[in-house]
C-alpha cells in the first residue's frame, strides 16, 4: 500500500492531498491540467519536498515532515517516466537503458535486461542515438530505462501526452503487457479517462491541488465529482466483469458483470479479449436505452434487468438515472421529457438496452 | 627563428597549458557555485571572480607578489612547507596567467551550465544517481562543449598575458620570458626590430591558429551530439 498525505503551499498553488493506492496495481491520478498531478509526482519521487505530511510505501517511510525524514530521490527506489521523457542526449539508447541498471542494488534484479528489451521491443534500437528515434520509440526507451533501474514503484506522468494518437495506440499495449507481466505498482497521471479505464483499477480524482474522491474505478465512476470533470458526454459507469466465452466467428465475447460475477451478461466486441480474463469497460450514460417493458425486434444485443435507485437532474433538459442491475451499478442519461413519459421513479424495474458496438472491453488485472 | 625565440614559444605554450589545467577545476567549481547555489556572499564571489577583468594586470601582478612573494604570507608558507617558490618562476608565470584568464573561463562554463536541462539531472536522480554521480555522468558531459570552449579561449588568452606575468614573474629568459615579454624585450633592445617582427608573427599565427582550432573543436562536438 502506498499512503500519501502531503501539504505544500507556494505562492502560485497549494497541494493538500491524502490518498492510499493499493500495491500492486495501477492507480490513476486523474484531473484537469493544473490540478497538481505533476507536482504530486515530483513530491512522491522526492524531487520536491512537501511542507508537511508523510509518504509511506509498503510500511517504509519515504517522507515524514514531523520527523524531518526525507529519503533523497536516488535512494527511494521510485522510478519515474516524465512527461517530456528526459532521455539523455549524450548517450545512445543502450547507454540510457544501462544508466539505471548499473546503479540498481545488485540483489534487486527483479526486472532483467532481456525481459525488458523483449517486452518493449527494443532489440533493434540499442545502438541508435536519441534523436534518431520516433516519439513512440522514445516513449518505450524512457519506460525501459525507468524499469531497468529496478524500482519498487513506478510513476508515469502523462506518459502518452508527448506522442500523436497513432503512436499512442501503438504504445498502449506495451503498458498493458508491463502491467500484466510485472507485479510492479504504478501511479499513472493522465487527463484521458480512456487511459484510466484501460489501465487502472483504482483512481484518485484531483482538482485545484486537492483530492476530490478516490476508490475503485467502478465506485468512483458513479460519483458526481467525476461527472463534473468529464462533462456530461463522458459520464458513464465503469463495470468490471469476467470473459466467459469468446465467439470468434461473431466477433463477440460474453462478459459476466460484477465481482464476484452475477447473472447479468453483456455481449462485447471480442477484439483482444480472452476467456477467463477480468475486463473493465465503461458504459457511457448517453449510450444506454431504458424501456419499461421487454422490447422485441431490435438490433440491440444486450438487455439487462435493473431497477432505478436514484434520479437526478442533468440540466438543462436531461435526467441522470442511477440503476442497479443485479448488483452492478449503471448510469443512464435520458431526456427529462422521456423520464416524464415513462414515469420513472425510484424502485421501478426497467429493461436496460446496450448496443454491443458502443462497448469496448479492456483486460485488467483482477481476481 | 633563434633558439631564444623557440624557447619563448615553447615556454608560452607550457605556461598557458599549466595555467588552464590548474584553473579549470576551480573555474568549474566557481561556475557551479555561482549558477546553482544561493548563499550569502554569492554576489561578492561573483564580483571577486571578475576582478581581473576590470583591474590593471600590473596591479594583479603586484597583489600576487604581495601574497605569494618570498616574504608574502602565502609565499613564505609555501616555501617553508613545500619548498615551492612562485615569484619569478615558470610556475609563478602560470599562476599569474591563470588568475587573469579565470573570469573568461568561469563565464564560458557558467553559460554552459545554465543551458544544462535540470530535468535530466532529476531523471538521473530517479534512476539512482547520487549528487556527485549525477554531476559527473550527466551535467559535466552535457556542458562539456562549453567547458572546452572556455578552456581554449583561456589558453589562447594566456598566451598573450603580459602585465601580470612581468610584474609577478619577471623577465627571466627560459623561465618566465613568454612571447609577449620577449617581444617587449626585443623592442627595448637597440637592434631588436627584426626579432620583434618575427615574434609578432609567431604570436599572430598562434592566436589565429588557436581560434581556428577552437572553432573546429566546437563543430566536431556539435556533430557528435547530434541534432538535439
Amino acid at each position: 500500500m502506498l499512503n500519501v498525505d502531503l501539504q505544500l503551499r507556494r505562492h502560485e498553488f497549494t497541494i493538500d492531498v491524502k490518498f492510499a493506492a493499493p500495491t500492486p496495481g495501477i492507480t490513476a491520478l486523474f484531473g484537469r491540467s493544473g490540478a497538481g498531478k505533476t507536482t504530486l509526482i515530483q513530491l512522491i519521487a522526492g524531487l520536491l519536498r512537501a511542507d508537511t505530511g508523510s509518504i509511506d510505501f509498503d510500511g517504509q517511510a519515504l517522507f515524514n515532515g514531523a520527523q524531518n525524514l526525507n529519503v533523497p530521490p536516488h535512494a527511494r527506489g521510485v522510478g519515474c517516466v516524465f512527461q517530456e521523457l528526459r532521455l539523455f542526449p549524450h548517450l545512445n539508447v543502450a547507454g540510457n537503458l544501462r544508466y539505471g541498471l548499473r546503479r540498481a542494488a545488485p540483489g534487486a534484479l527483479r526486472i532483467p535486461w532481456d525481459r525488458v528489451i523483449e517486452l518493449l521491443d527494443l532489440g533493434a534500437l540499442l545502438e541508435r542515438r536519441i534523436w534518431q528515434l520516433s516519439g513512440g520509440e522514445r516513449q518505450r526507451v524512457a519506460l525501459a530505462r525507468a524499469l531497468l533501474a529496478q524500482p519498487r514503484l513506478l510513476l508515469l506522468d502523462e506518459p502518452l501526452s508527448a506522442i500523436d494518437s497513432a503512436q499512442r495506440s501503438a504504445v498502449l499495449p506495451y503498458f498493458e503487457r508491463l502491467r500484466d507481466e510485472l507485479t510492479l505498482p504504478m501511479l499513472l497521471v493522465t487527463h484521458h479517462f480512456d487511459d484510466v479505464v484501460r489501465l487502472a483499477t483504482h483512481v484518485v480524482l484531483l482538482d485545484g491541488g486537492r483530492m476530490l474522491t478516490q476508490g475503485d474505478l467502478p465506485a468512483v465512476s458513479l460519483k458526481p465529482e467525476l461527472g463534473a470533470l468529464l462533462g456530461s458526454e463522458g459520464i458513464g459507469a465503469v463495470v468490471v466483469g469476467r470473459v466467459e466465452s469468446v465467439d470468434a466467428n461473431a466477433g463477440l465475447a460474453t462478459v459476466s458483470l460484477g465481482v464476484p460475477t452475477g447473472k447479468e451478461r453483456l455481449l462485447v466486441p471480442s477484439a483482444a479479449l480472452v476467456a477467463g480474463r477480468t475486463v473493465q469497460l465503461q458504459l457511457l450514460a448517453r449510450d444506454l436505452i431504458l424501456a419499461t417493458e421487454q422490447p422485441r425486434g431490435l438490433s440491440v444485443r444486450n438487455q439487462l434487468r435493473g431497477t432505478v435507485t436514484q434520479l437526478s437532474a442533468d440540466p438543462p433538459h436531461n435526467t441522470l438515472v442511477s440503476l442497479d442491475a443485479g448488483g452492478v451499478r449503471l448510469l443512464a442519461r435520458v431526456t427529462s421529457a422521456a423520464a416524464l413519459e415513462l414515469q420513472l421513479h425510484v424502485g421501478q424495474p426497467l429493461w436496460i438496452l446496450v448496443k454491443s458496438v458502443s462497448l469496448r472491453g479492456h483486460a485488467v488485472h483482477g481476481p | 627563428m633563434t633558439t631564444a625565440e623557440i624557447d619563448a614559444l615553447t615556454l608560452s605554450l607550457e605556461v598557458a597549458l599549466r595555467s588552464v589545467l590548474f584553473s579549470l577545476p576551480l573555474a568549474i567549481g566557481a561556475a557551479w557555485l555561482l549558477t546553482r547555489r544561493r548563499f550569502v556572499g554569492r554576489t561578492l564571489l561573483d564580483a571577486f571572480v571578475h576582478l581581473p577583468m576590470v583591474l590593471p594586470p600590473v596591479m594583479i601582478g603586484y597583489v600576487l607578489l604581495l601574497l605569494f612573494g618570498v616574504r608574502g604570507p602565502l609565499g613564505s608558507w609555501l616555501h617553508q612547507t613545500f619548498g615551492i617558490r612562485l615569484a619569478f618562476t615558470t610556475a609563478g608565470a602560470a599562476l599569474a596567467t591563470a588568475v587573469m584568464a579565470f573570469p573568461l573561463m568561469v563565464r564560458a562554463i557558467r553559460l554552459a551550465l545554465e543551458n544544462v536541462d535540470r530535468g535530466l539531472e532529476e531523471a538521473a536522480a530517479t534512476l539512482g544517481a547520487a549528487p556527485v554521480d549525477r554531476f559527473l555522468t550527466v551535467t559535466l558531459p552535457l556542458m562539456a562543449p562549453g567547458v572546452l570552449a572556455g578552456a581554449v579561449t583561456a589558453f589562447v588568452a594566456s598566451l598573450g598575458e603580459f602585465g601580470a606575468v612581468i610584474t609577478f614573474a619577471g623577465n627571466v629568459p627560459g623561465a618566465t620570458r613568454t612571447l609577449p615579454i620577449a617581444l617587449y624585450s626585443a623592442l627595448q633592445a637597440p637592434d631588436g626590430g627584426a626579432a620583434a617582427t618575427r615574434i609578432a608573427l609567431i604570436s599572430f599565427v598562434l592566436g589565429v591558429g588557436g581560434l581556428f582550432a577552437s572553432e573546429l573543436l566546437a563543430r566536431a562536438l556539435r556533430r557528435r551530439r547530434g541534432r538535439e
